[in-house]
């Protein structure tokens, strides 16, 4: 929900136009949105100048957070709370507690990950984000230039034009995500592209 | 750009210092250590130290080089393409496994038939057969089928190894193949890459270290002992060939090599360093566990009990951190993975770890607590580190550093992590 901006949009038929063009525009110092693209492609987010995720140093941290509450918890509850005496072990019997305290750490690494990841692409059950173009899941790359109070949008639709673009037209839209269901707010596909 | 290495003089010196350093140790050994006068099980303990450490060290050089012939075997079947680029690095190392299994040969066959019991106490006639677990291993446990079958694994280890590298460097004269010779190159190159890789599994992956290693403890067995010995010799292996790897790259070769080779390279040392340490505590935590004595013998005598601490209890823990805890924690992150400098050193680092893990499996069974670390163990691991560079700087030398007409050759120059 971060408020209303303006976009010029272009589509394109073929990566091989995309990267370039991609390349262009950066050098030609607009803003770049977002690349929508139907697969992932390799080297796309090198071309836009993306840094490195940090999504794996949070599952390192999630994963120690896993191995103490583990540890913890178990060393706890075997000469604290509860010791029980288990074949004769110690109390204390770290080897046995081993396999759990690994299984802890996975678990804690894997979900605090995946629901960083969906934190951080805003994914959520009943949360939407504005489509720049519906063929983006199908079988177009959809660029999306971000324009500010200096940007003039007639020159970044020419350009994009020029760079290959099929499609370019100007939206204004809502940056963020905001809650709503897609099953039953939304024109039909075929609606939106005229058939 | 020219394939051809010329070795440089640095290489040549320090592959010749290392050999006579080592020569000198064995010949101290040879004079000072009486290696044959004949000794019982704990007399004469100069002896059994000098037989001990030969058998470890062979026995771990050996394994390792021959992980390396390992390593091209599994890629070829899994119709890699990736490490095409610096295949012949592991080829050249791999070439090493005639010279050292003669040598160990020689070392297993002067144990065995030299009866000596302080190393492998199943010699001893008599104590087997009154002994009755002893007695019920002697079908595997025997001087004629040790000698036979440790004689086909090295050979078979040697001549299949010599098959894979022959196809490859018939490739060089042979020049550029076309759609169809290139397939079925690739299909002859899978076929006698499975044979090793089965021959492999029979050999390293089970009866190899049973008859080498875990028969010093002759009482004792554990299931997960050869798999232990084969993740450890594995890791050593590619941890070779990453600093073979990074020497030519310094000096100006294997022009296709990049930073996402040596990343996989970094993943593969980082992933076996976690599958061993997965081996070693499930060997550890099952005996620990059901606590029978006849299986916590192994582990009594290098850690001690709770009350007497054993002499190997240092080692033991050091052997956890140095070969688990560094490579985990080093090798984790990306860029880590990347560098030369950081890849060399946990290279280094792991080979000498595990040379430490193959020490703490050999001597306790049989120096018990007159074991050493002086320059004597260091000596002969010199003599071996020697003997593998002279034999790698000699297939360096002679050969092609690019397997120039390899059909996945492009893959592995468009190769990205």
């Amino acid at each position: 929900m971060a408020g209303i901006k303006k976009f010029v949009v272009g589509s394109f038929t073929d990566e091989a136009v995309l990267f370039p063009a991609v390349k262009n525009v950066r050098k030609a110092g607009y803003k770049i949105h977002d690349v929508y693209t139907p697969f992932p492609i390799h080297g796309l987010d090198h071309a836009m100048g993306i840094r490195e995720t940090s999504l794996h140093t949070a599952g390192f941290i999630y994963a120690i957070c896993g191995t103490t509450t583990a540890l913890g918890f178990m060393s706890w509850v075997f000469t604290k709370d509860w010791p029980l005496n288990i074949g004769g072990k110690p109390h204390f019997a770290l080897p046995a507690w081993i396999p759990i305290t690994f299984e802890l750490t996975v678990l804690f690494s894997a979900v605090g990950m995946v629901l960083t990841f969906c934190y951080l692409c805003n994914l959520a059950p009943f949360v939407k984000k504005h489509h720049f173009h519906p063929r983006a899941t199908d079988d177009q790359f959809v660029m999306a230039i971000e324009c500010t109070d200096k940007t003039n949008d007639a020159e970044v639709q020419s350009f994009l034009q020029n760079a290959g673009a099929q499609e370019v037209n100007v939206q204004v839209a809502e940056t963020g995500w905001w809650i709503g269901r897609y099953d039953k707010e939304q024109k039909l596909y075929r609606d939106e592209i005229g058939y | 750009m020219n394939h051809q290495f010329e070795l440089p003089g640095s290489y040549k010196k320090w592959t010749l210092g290392l050999i006579i350093a080592g020569v000198i140790a064995l010949l101290y050994g040879f004079i000072m250590f009486h290696p044959f006068e004949h000794a019982g099980h704990g007399e004469h303990v100069d002896s059994t130290r000098f037989w001990a450490v030969l058998l470890q060290n062979s026995v771990y050089w050996l394994l390792t080089v021959n992980a390396c012939m390992f390593f091209i075997c599994v890629t070829t079947m899994a119709m890699g393409g990736w490490q095409v680029a610096m295949r012949r690095v592991p080829e050249a190392i791999s070439s090493v496994v005639p010279i050292l299994g003669i040598i160990t040969f020689i070392i297993l066959m002067a144990i065995v038939w030299g009866g000596r019991t302080d190393i492998y106490h199943w010699l001893d006639k008599d104590a087997v057969a009154a002994d009755k677990i002893l007695n019920g291993k002697k079908g595997f446990l025997n001087p004629v089928f040790f000698t036979i079958w440790s004689f086909i694994s090295i050979l078979l280890w040697s001549l299949l190894g010599r098959k894979m590298r022959s196809m490859s460097l018939e490739t060089d004269k042979n020049g550029t193949m076309d759609y169809e010779t290139g397939r079925k190159w690739i299909w002859k190159n899978t076929v006698w890459a499975s044979l090793y890789t089965v021959f492999f599994g029979l050999t390293v992956a089970s009866t190899v270290p049973w008859l080498w290693l875990m028969s010093i403890d002759a009482h004792w067995y554990s299931t997960m002992y050869s798999w232990y010995t084969f993740a450890s010799t594995f890791v050593s292996g590619l941890s070779l060939m990453a600093i073979f790897v990074i020497y030519l790259k310094n000096r100006g070769q294997l022009e296709y090599v990049t930073d996402e080779h040596l990343h996989d390279v970094g993943k593969f040392m980082f992933a076996f360093s976690i599958f061993w340490t997965y081996l070693w505590f499930s060997q550890y935590m099952l005996i620990w566990y059901s606590n029978q004595p006849e299986e916590t013998r192994y582990f009594v005598d290098r850690i001690g009990t709770a009350r007497q601490s054993g002499p190997y209890r240092g080692i033991f823990f050091f052997n956890l951190i140095v070969n688990f805890a560094c490579p985990l924690l080093i090798l984790m992150k990306k860029s880590t993975k990347r560098s030369w400098t950081i890849v060399t050193f946990t290279a280094v680092l792991i080979i000498f770890g595990h040379w430490i893990d193959l020490y703490q499996m050999v001597m306790p069974g049989t120096l018990h607590e007159h074991a050493q670390l002086m320059p004597f163990e260091f000596g002969i691991a010199a003599l071996f580190i020697g003997l593998i560079m002279w034999g790698v700087g000699r297939y360096f030398s002679k050969h092609s550093l690019l397997a120039k007409n390899h059909p996945f050759l492009k893959e592995s120059m468009i190769h990205h992590t």
